[in-house]
């Protein structure tokens, strides 16, 4: 049986950071405060998480499970606007990250929890939010990725997309090779990912399932089941949100429209 | 005729010409007066306020990729995405590539080992390839040397002479001389 843990036993784990702020100090990094402050919040963050999932396994209800989900796309929404150096606007970007993490989040983990993985009831917390979390955290990364290339490809490449719009090349035409990189850029770390799994990393889900006593086959099971998810999701939304950017830094005349990208 | 009726860019210079084919109009000024700015907004490329047409036909009747086929525009600073110059050029381009002193050998050279004047003279080519209509040229000679210039413009006096209109933004008096019918002064405003 794995051992329950208790609170002392995870304060001493959290001694392990004194290493850090020791090199920190010593090497004048300045990490320490941030790091401080990280493992706090991640700390806080945790619990809040834990006492909201007990009540959510408690009420057990599809509609909050759905509405759980909601917002956590929401979160992971408005994370991908935070891993932007430049945006096409803030409220343009975070209502498209949410939009593309709920869309591709809903179409990818919803089907699977019917058709695939069948719970009773189906929309279960206790099986959809861990799914949805993951695929949502991962997706994020890559839509993530995918905006920032094509921000940061439109500006560094501009004078050429013009050169190619100004021959009379459509706005997709123009930007076909800065979609691509932005796509590959989103994708890759997914793909590596699945490439080291299993011989590099044992990944977290599977982690949580062999400390919880499961078969070593069910859990590698499990995991392949969510990283199909998570690549399917984070296709989705990776080429999603290359395109809308695309369509963001252009107008309807197939002009470049560079003075919507802005920095913060 | 390439007709341009208070064409207003974000500089605040309003401008109206009409441009017979087979005419040149040069576009003269001092540095800051919006010249750049005209030929980008004949080509659609920047948003401007005014009425554009060719041969009768209003900018906004064609969708942009159309009209920028037909009024093509060439920016003075080249850019290219092709790994060498043939790759993109038609049958047409090959032969005023030669014409313009590019011969088979530049074509296929990587285009990063060309000098600003062959690229320059690479990008007018890639312009012209597909026979447009109406060229909006910005200081298309400024980076080359007088023999490598009058090659340019004995091709454009060519291309005029086969009915191509050409709007032609330079600082060279003499080839504004030389080569325009009529001329539009800007002032900085």
């Amino acid at each position: 049986m794995t051992p329950v843990l208790e609170t002392w036993q995870v304060a001493l784990g959290a001694l392990v950071l004194l290493i850090n702020s020791v090199f920190s100090v010593a090497l004048s990094l300045g990490i320490a405060r941030t790091l401080a402050i990280s493992a706090l919040r991640m700390v806080l963050q945790l619990m809040l998480m834990a006492l909201a999932l007990r009540w959510l396994f408690a009420v057990n209800s599809p509609a909050v499970t759905l509405m759980a989900m909601t917002l956590m796309g929401c979160f992971a929404g408005y994370e991908v606007l935070l891993r932007q150096d430049r945006t096409a606007g803030r409220w343009w970007t975070g209502l498209l990250g949410t939009g593309i993490m709920l869309a591709s989040g809903y179409v990818v983990v919803l089907p699977a929890l019917a058709l695939v993985l069948q719970a009773d009831p189906w929309l279960s917390p206790r099986v959809a939010l861990p799914m949805f979390g993951m695929v949502a955290g991962s997706a994020l990364t890559g839509v993530a990725l995918a905006l920032r290339t094509m921000s940061d490809r439109v500006r560094r490449d501009a004078r050429s997309i013009e050169a190619r719009l100004a021959l009379g090349q459509t706005r997709t035409q123009a930007l076909a090779p800065v979609l691509r990189d932005a796509v590959r850029s989103g994708m890759l770390p997914t793909i590596a990912n699945m490439a080291s799994i299993g011989v590099v990393t044992i990944p977290g889900m599977m982690t949580g399932q062999l400390l919880a006593d499961a078969d070593p086959m069910q859990a590698a099971r499990y995991q392949m089941l969510v990283m199909f998810l998570i690549a399917g999701a984070t296709g989705l939304g990776v080429v999603a949100a290359a395109y809308a950017m695309l369509f963001r830094l252009t107008d309807d005349r197939h002009r470049l429209r560079l003075e919507r990208l802005s920095d913060g | 005729m390439l007709i341009v009726e208070t064409l207003g860019t974000v500089i605040g210079t309003e401008v109206s010409f009409a441009l017979p084919d087979g005419r040149c109009q040069a576009v003269r000024g001092p540095s800051g007066s919006g010249k750049t700015r005209v030929l980008r907004a004949i080509a659609d490329l920047d948003t401007a306020t005014g009425r554009v047409s060719l041969d009768g036909t209003l900018r906004e009747d064609l969708t942009a990729p159309e009209w920028r086929r037909r009024v093509r525009y060439v920016a003075a600073e080249t850019s290219f995405w092709s790994p060498c110059l043939r790759d993109d050029l038609t049958s047409l381009g090959v032969g005023l590539a030669a014409r313009l002193g590019l011969g088979a050998e530049l074509l296929d050279q990587p285009v990063d080992r060309l000098s600003t004047g062959q690229r320059q003279r690479g990008a007018l080519v890639r312009a012209m390839c597909d026979a447009p209509r109406v060229l909006l040229l910005d200081e298309p000679t400024a980076t080359l040397d007088t023999v490598a210039a009058s090659r340019v413009e004995e091709v454009l006096r060519a291309y005029m002479a086969q009915g191509g209109s050409i709007v032609l933004v330079t600082h060279d008096d003499d080839q504004a001389a030389r080569l325009a019918d009529q001329t539009l002064e800007l002032s900085v405003p």
